[in-house]
């Protein structure tokens, strides 16, 4: 039987909106299943895209073709660099979208997208022949076919909201949930485990006293994520977010009812993320601590809704009303939606393959939070390599996998598919280790050379690539020919800004790896006529070379280890001496590079020592 | 899922009693088959039983039987010991039949890594282990004593654990940027936090010095002018001292001599027979052969002649010796005294004649005075001392001065954190808590045998 499609991506997430966009940018017919075509793209929890991390994530599905940057760019409220003056690696940028106007844009963008088509419905089965996928089953029994499936549900499987001790079964506005689908797929043999996340209250603005509040403004610079499209804002026309504090009586009132809480009552079963936990969690975990910063953040200029971040919790709606009073400035706040909690089922990304497609079940592809993730930009990041991964499969050809030093999506798909997860995952800065790589500021250097061989970008985006890359190194070596002489005149100024004055004459690169000296500061000495991202590649470039250099060193010690294979047929109840945890994971996860086992948690340096002298022995490895 | 393994964990040649080691799951029952008198495998942990051991019929000795089940061992599995008569013969005859039932004979070490991979020591107490039976005198043994019980593996966990604080607090900074009510590690905050692991590493290292004299001895060289009494300062160094060791196997280089035994610390003379031919040919002793062996000298002992003005020649080399710790010896104080003293003023000096034996032990309390003796050597030393965990060390010392570079140049915090991690990331490396390739296997490599 002919497919009648090559791609079926079930679910309009932001997962589902970069998967189905690629494939189709990518020449294969493509249809995007989603239960409610008004909810594509929907931003059920924050309203921003971005964040320390997030932020270089969508710069890099940016570089490798996607959507979700050049959307944001248009439908932002507020844009900000985080960590500015931390260090050039851990700068990210992040902003306030407007809820309405970004999944409007997303929603046009795919529907101008060739060889792709939008179906509303809910998926409930797969067709599966021999462990292979071969489509989907609607809720009403169609079947539609394809050569390939990827599934982004989001919270959809299963999908429970909590508030207190109710429990509603659907998704986070109310609607209809796939019943079936993750029984159907542990029946195929996928283990599902129950996840939990949480959503803040939404207040009226009107009932915001903002006068005692403190103000966060948006940055007094222009910015955007996109490499590809102009800045399309004004600076002086960005909204302002706010600062809120918890305090003593706050926290109290949550102690006083924590039994009813549908985490501490014992009415949730699902595992909940650390890294973004509900107020009574932090109440709980950090009882020595004052009080909690909250941010209050606008949803959309088109209604009235404030989102209250950091104040996610699953109390019933008494206690939330006592709990949003208690807080200055919100002492006469109406909450206009309360807070929620909401279990979903996820499968175990353990068992997918670092090309996202799934190990059990062949031509199946998974992405964002159906594989234990968290957040709309880790979802966007699985969502285009599962789509680019899916139309290689079909092609027939290697799959790309980014890898460690490559971009953090590499760093998050190798997490998930190494360690596994317990709890919703969220990329930090901290899991990357070699971040100084990873910037925010080289995502298309990084990945647009990738994105020209797999063909998921245009030839104009490729061609633009290439000039920016030719005018950096230009730059540079004029930089390193070039000398400034020290006359009188720029020995005054030396003085004037308590530079150090050179005993002879350097070059502008010799100057510009002085402490102190910026590219900007040098201007005044030499006319470099270049677009601002060129100047900022060429001063990081330069002024951190020595660590980038070393950062390179690193990775090609990760390499060496990546370059140690582990045979697929290796029977690890023969190696002796493994500890007995590190041997169950092994086993589990069957490894593919002496890399990889260095990374799975509860296999120590010691299993790892005993596993290469008996891969030495056994199968001559170097 | 270990094998059992067995070894002689005593020296096989002599000694009235032998203790042959086994262990692992089948360590109990097989020795048990062997036991005629009681049945071990009921016995309870760590008692001691008395028997004989019988293979097809023939009584192999008369012995004691240690039973130690898991984990409470030294390798963490079931251990027996068997306490047997020495002698080739006997433990050799015991051995044997141990092998034949199925126990295969330990590789060197096995039983120290088998201990470190089950998790009972540190990689440092494993190599303390091996420091232990290769200790060359007292010092070198308490050293390592100490060392196995992991008094410098908690000492050096201390100091990742306090980095390790501190990285996590610079990576939710990074994390949480909005999040103000966080500790922020400032400027004035890591410059203290730096200046504290500093210190630190900086006194490991400086007491690795001490961990290597301990372990090795000091290479001495003596050096001066012809005929002012080199070899008779050697002679007596070396005759008089009833500690002599010679030939040390495999550390003892060429070059060396004769090494003695000063409380506790091993000196080992350099280039003795060299000195020896050369001391009476004048013209072949030049600038160049001193050299060499002030080189090769941690401790240089310089001779002159106190009945002679002191060249300027032999300031000029004084001088150029300046990075060496240097005892001055002034010979001949039984002749009028003709150099002028005040030119050493800057040098450790001794006076003396070797014609009466004058000054000589004043000569050796100076180098003890000289290495604070007394103070390096005691019940309590721990010290980093072999050449992998002085390397290391010093790695880690070199990655944090790295970090105290860039903070000096004003880099952000991101990259100061990059020299700091790999410091923290080189200590886990010398403690075993850090995956290092190579590691594991080339240390348990350099074991003996039984241990």
């Amino acid at each position: 039987m002919k497919n009648m499609y090559d791609c079926i991506v079930v679910g309009g997430g932001h997962a589902g909106c970069e998967a189905a966009h690629i494939a189709a940018q990518m020449g294969k017919k493509t249809l995007l299943v989603t239960g409610n075509i008004k909810n594509i793209a929907d931003m059920p929890c924050n309203p921003s895209i971005g964040g320390t991390a997030k932020g270089i994530i969508v710069r890099e599905v940016d570089a490798l073709g996607g959507l979700m940057g050049k959307i944001a760019d248009i439908s932002h409220l507020q844009i900000k660099m985080l960590n500015n003056s931390k260090g050039p690696a851990v700068r990210s940028l992040r902003a306030q979208a407007d809820k309405i106007t970004y999944p409007e844009n997303m929603r046009k963008a795919l529907q101008n997208t060739l060889n792709l088509t939008i179906k509303e419905a809910m998926i409930e089965d797969l067709v599966v022949e021999n462990q292979t996928v071969k489509g989907v089953v609607t809720a009403e029994g169609e079947k539609i076919l394809s050569q390939t499936v990827i599934l982004t549900t989001g919270t959809y499987l299963k999908g429970n909201i909590l508030i207190g001790s109710e429990n509603t079964p659907g998704g986070p506005h109310g609607e209809a949930r796939s019943n079936h689908l993750s029984d159907k797929l542990k029946e195929y043999g996928l283990k599902i485990m129950r996840l939990k996340t949480g959503t803040p209250q939404r207040i009226k603005k009107d009932s915001i006293d903002f006068s005692v509040l403190h103000e966060e403004k948006g940055d007094n610079k222009l910015w955007k994520f996109s490499f590809d499209t102009e800045y399309a804002y004004k600076i002086e026309d960005q909204q302002s977010c706010y600062l809120v504090y918890t305090n003593a009586k706050t926290h109290q009132i949550i102690r006083d009812n924590l039994k009813k809480s549908a985490m501490y009552g014992g009415y949730a079963t699902g595992i909940g993320p650390r890294y973004c936990p509900s107020i009574e969690d932090k109440i709980v975990r950090f009882a020595d601590k004052e009080r909690h910063q909250l941010f209050l953040e606008p949803e959309s200029i088109y209604y009235d809704d404030w989102y209250l971040q950091g104040f996610s919790t699953s109390m019933p709606r008494d206690v939330q009303e006592l709990m949003v009073h208690s807080l200055k400035g919100l002492e006469h706040a109406e909450i206009t939606k309360y807070a929620y909690a909401i279990e979903y089922d996820a499968i175990d990304p353990l068992q997918v393959m670092p090309s996202l497609e799934n190990k059990v079940l062949t031509n199946l592809f998974t992405a964002g939070q159906i594989n234990g993730t968290s957040g709309y930009e880790e979802a966007a990041g699985q969502g285009i390599m599962a789509g680019i991964n899916a139309v290689l499969k079909i092609n027939g050809q290697k799959p790309l996998v980014l890898k460690r030093s490559d971009a953090y999506i590499g760093v998050l798909i190798d997490d998930l598919v190494t360690k596994g997860t317990a709890e919703p995952y969220r990329m930090l800065t901290s899991r990357a280790e070699f971040r100084l790589l990873l910037r925010s500021d080289n995502a298309d250097l990084r990945l647009r050379e990738y994105a020209h061989q797999v063909g998921s970008i245009t030839e104009e985006q490729y061609q633009n690539y290439l000039t920016k890359k030719s005018q950096i190194e230009k730059t540079i070596t004029y930089l390193k020919t070039n000398h400034l002489k020290m006359t009188s005149a720029v020995k005054e100024i030396f003085t004037q800004n308590n530079w150090e004055i050179p005993k002879s004459s350097l070059t502008f690169y010799e100057l510009l790896k002085r402490p102190n000296i910026t590219l900007a500061s040098l201007e005044q000495f030499l006319t470099l006529d270049l677009p601002e991202e060129i100047k900022e590649q060429v001063e990081i470039e330069i002024k951190y070379e020595g660590y980038i250099q070393k950062a390179f060193k690193e990775v090609d010690k990760l390499l060496r280890l990546e370059a140690k294979e582990i045979p697929e047929d290796i029977d690890y109840a023969k190696v002796q001496n493994l500890a007995s945890e590190a041997r169950q994971k092994l086993a589990k996860i069957r490894p593919k590079t002496i890399a990889q086992a260095t990374r799975i948690s509860g296999v120590n340096p010691v299993d790892i020592s005993v596993l290469s002298v008996y891969l030495k022995k056994e199968y001559n490895h170097d | 899922m270990n094998d059992t393994i067995c070894a002689i964990a005593t020296n096989p040649n002599m000694g009235a009693i032998a203790i042959i080691r086994v262990s692992g799951t089948e360590a109990i029952e097989i020795v048990n088959q062997m036991f005629k008198e009681s049945d071990l495998t009921k016995a309870a942990s760590h008692t001691i039983w008395y028997g004989h051991l019988v293979d097809q019929d023939e009584i192999l000795d008369e012995v004691l039987v240690m039973l130690m089940r898991a984990p409470r061992t030294y390798t963490k599995e079931d251990v027996v010991e068997i306490n047997c008569h020495g002698g080739v013969n006997t433990t050799a005859r015991i051995l044997s039949a141990l092998l034949s039932h199925g126990i295969r004979l330990a590789e060197p070490g096995e039983f120290t890594k088998r201990a470190f991979l089950n998790g009972r020591i540190s990689l440092l107490e494993a190599e303390s282990v091996n420091d232990l039976i290769k200790a060359k005198n007292d010092a070198a043994r308490i050293m390592a004593l100490n060392n196995i019980g992991g008094k410098l593996t908690s000492q050096i966990r201390d100091i990742r654990e306090k980095m390790g604080k501190v990285l996590a607090n610079i990576e939710v900074n990074i994390d949480y940027p909005e999040y103000e009510d966080e500790v922020q590690v400032t400027r004035n905050l890591m410059q203290e936090y730096l200046s504290e692991f500093i210190e630190k590493l900086h006194q490991l290292v400086a007491n690795s010095q001490n961990g290597k004299i301990i372990n090795n001895g000091l290479n001495v060289a003596i050096i001066g002018r012809p005929n002012v009494g080199k070899s008779s300062i050697l002679n007596f160094l070396l005759d008089e001292d009833k500690a002599i060791v010679t030939d040390i196997p495999g550390t003892t280089r060429d070059i060396v001599e004769g090494s003695i035994n000063l409380n506790g610390l091993l000196l080992n003379f350099i280039d003795t027979a060299g000195l020896r031919q050369t001391e009476d040919t004048v013209e072949k002793i030049g600038v160049l052969k001193s050299q060499q062996m002030a080189d090769q000298a941690d401790l240089i002992i310089y001779v002159i002649n106190g009945s002679e003005q002191i060249t300027p020649q032999e300031l000029d080399h004084l001088a150029s010796l300046k990075n060496k710790e240097i005892i001055v010896f002034v010979n001949k104080n039984d002749l009028p005294l003709q150099a002028d003293l005040t030119l050493l003023k800057d040098y450790d000096y001794v006076e003396g004649n070797t014609k009466d034996n004058d000054g000589l032990e004043a000569l050796k309390k100076a180098i003890i005075t000289k290495y604070n003796l007394p103070k390096i050597i005691n019940k309590e030393m721990s010290y980093l001392s072999n050449v992998r965990q002085i390397h290391l060390i010093e790695e880690a010392e070199k990655a944090l001065l790295n970090a105290q570079e860039s903070f000096n140049q004003g880099m952000e915090v991101d990259i100061i954190e990059i020299d700091l991690k790999k410091t923290w990331d080189l200590l886990g490396q010398l403690i075993g808590d850090a995956y290092n390739e190579e590691l594991v296997d080339n240390i348990f490599r350099n074991f003996c045998l039984g241990k």
